[in-house]
C-alpha cells in the first residue's frame, strides 16, 4: 500500500471494482432468502425511504422552485413563456430527480448504511453472527440493500412531483404564466417513455449507491478511522459513479 | 411495540407516497394518461375550425387578450370534417354577442396556440351549449412559408422573362 507506483493503484482500483462485483452476485443470491424475512425488510426501507423523507421533499421542492426562476427568466427572452412547464417536467423526470436523490441518498442514507455495518465489523458483531452459523450477509447485508433498491425510485418519484409543483408554484403563482397553459403544454411533450428514463436510472442509481455504501461498511477496516473512511469513501464512490452512469444510461435513452 | 406501530406507519406513509406520485407521473402527466378532476363552473360553447393547428385541452380563450376561459374538448367531426373545439368560458363573461368571431392564434413566436374572440354586435348573447359561427383556423407556419416561397419563386421568373420583351 505504500509504495506509489501507478502500477499499484490501477491493481488496487481493479481489486476493488472485483471485490464489488463479487459482493453484489452474493447479495443478490441472499436477496431471495432475504424477502422471506419481510420485516427485517420493512425496517431497512424505513430508514433507508422514510427517514429521507423529509429532506427529499424539502430539495425537491427549491430545486423546482429555482427551475421555475431560471426557466421562466430564459424562456421569456425567447417569448415562450409558456414552454416552462415542460421544461420543468423534463429536466425534474429525466435528469434532475433521479441524479439528486441519488446524491442525498447517498449523503443521508448511504453513509448510515456504511457507519451501522462498519461499526458492526469494527465491534466484531459480524464476526460473532458468523460463529454461530448466522449468515450476515442475508441477515445485515441483502436487507439493507434491498431496503435501499426499493426505496430509491420512490424517493426519485416523490422529488419529481414535489419539485414540478414548485416550478408550478414560481410560475403559475408568481411569475403569472396561464395555468392551463403550463399544464397543457407540460401534458403535450410528456411521454411514457420520459418517465420510464427517470425510473430505470433511479432504480440503477439504488442499486449502485446501495451496493457500495453495504459493501464499503462490510469491508471497512475494523477501526475507528476505519469506519470514518468507509464513510467517506462510499459518499465520494456514490456520488462519482452515479454521474457517469447517468451519462451512460442517458446516451442509452437518447 | 410503540416502536414497531411507528415503524410500520412511517414505512406505510412512505410507501403509499412513493405509489401516489409514480401513479401521477404515468398517468396525470402524459397526455395519453387518465384525466381525474372535479367539472369547473361556467358554460359552454363550441366553435367548428378547418385547422386547429396544435390547440390542446387546457388552452386559454380570450377576449382583448384577457383570459375569459379555457378549452374543455377537442374532437373531429366526421360529417362536416372539422375540428369541433368545446370551450368553458367563465360565468362572469356571460354577455358575449353571438355572432362573435373565435380565431385560433399563437402566442409567441414559439408559444401555444389559444382561442381568441372577437365581440361580434348582436344584442342576443352566447349561451351553455352555443355555437360560434365564425371561425378562422390557425396560421400554420410551414404553409405560410410555402405560399411566400412559391410566390417569390413566381415572381424572380417573371422578372427574369421581362427583360426580353
Amino acid at each position: 500500500m505504500n509504495s506509489r507506483r501507478p502500477g499499484t493503484y490501477l491493481l488496487s482500483g481493479v481489486r476493488r471494482l472485483g471485490s464489488v462485483t463479487i459482493f453484489l452476485v452474493q447479495l443478490l443470491i441472499q436477496c431471495v432468502p432475504a424477502l422471506g424475512r419481510p420485516r427485517l425488510l420493512v425496517m431497512q426501507i424505513y430508514n433507508a425511504g422514510a427517514r429521507s423523507l423529509i429532506i427529499i421533499m424539502l430539495s425537491g421542492l427549491f430545486v423546482g422552485m429555482v427551475l421555475g426562476l431560471q426557466g421562466y427568466d430564459l424562456l421569456r427572452r425567447f417569448g415562450s413563456e409558456e414552454a416552462l412547464g415542460t421544461a420543468a417536467a423534463l429536466g425534474l423526470l429525466r435528469e434532475l430527480a433521479p441524479v439528486i436523490t441519488a446524491l442525498l441518498f447517498a449523503g443521508r442514507a448511504g453513509t448510515a448504511l456504511a457507519s451501522e455495518i462498519g461499526l458492526m465489523r469494527a465491534t466484531d458483531q459480524l464476526t460473532a453472527m458468523e460463529v454461530m452459523a448466522v449468515d450476515p450477509l442475508r441477515y445485515v447485508a441483502a436487507p439493507r440493500f434491498l431496503g435501499g433498491v426499493i426505496a430509491m425510485p420512490l424517493l426519485a418519484a416523490i422529488f419529481s412531483v414535489i419539485g414540478l409543483y414548485g416550478a408550478q408554484l414560481v410560475g403559475v403563482q408568481m411569475m403569472g404564466v396561464d395555468r392551463g397553459v403550463f399544464w397543457s403544454q407540460t401534458q403535450g411533450s410528456v411521454d411514457l417513455h420520459d418517465v420510464n428514463e427517470g425510473l430505470v436510472k433511479s432504480l440503477v442509481f439504488g442499486i449502485a449507491c446501495s451496493l457500495i455504501a453495504v459493501h464499503e461498511g462490510y469491508h471497512a477496516e475494523p477501526t475507528a478511522e476505519g469506519v470514518g473512511l468507509a464513510t467517506t469513501r462510499t459518499v465520494v464512490a456514490s456520488s462519482v459513479i452515479t454521474l457517469l452512469l447517468d451519462y451512460v444510461i442517458t446516451a442509452a435513452f437518447l | 411495540m410503540q416502536s414497531n406501530r411507528t415503524l410500520e406507519i412511517g414505512t406505510g406513509l412512505f410507501v403509499l407516497l412513493g405509489f401516489a406520485a409514480l401513479l401521477f407521473l404515468t398517468t396525470q402527466l402524459p397526455a395519453s394518461g387518465v384525466k381525474f378532476g372535479g367539472q369547473k363552473a361556467g358554460y359552454h360553447v363550441t366553435a367548428e375550425f378547418d385547422n386547429i393547428g396544435d390547440l390542446k385541452v387546457g388552452s386559454p380563450v380570450t377576449m382583448s387578450g384577457v383570459r375569459v376561459g379555457e378549452v374543455s374538448s377537442i374532437h373531429f367531426d366526421s360529417k362536416v370534417y372539422k375540428a369541433v373545439v368545446s370551450m368553458r368560458i367563465d360565468p362572469r363573461y356571460n354577455e358575449i354577442p353571438e355572432d362573435s368571431f373565435a380565431s385560433i392564434q399563437t402566442e409567441g413566436l414559439l408559444g401555444g396556440k389559444y382561442v381568441g374572440i372577437s365581440p361580434g354586435g348582436l344584442d342576443t348573447y352566447l349561451k351553455d351549449g352555443g355555437h360560434i359561427e365564425l371561425t378562422q383556423s390557425a396560421l400554420v407556419l410551414e404553409s405560410l412559408i410555402n405560399k411566400f416561397f412559391a410566390a417569390f419563386a413566381s415572381k424572380t421568373s417573371d422578372s427574369q422573362t421581362e427583360p426580353k420583351k
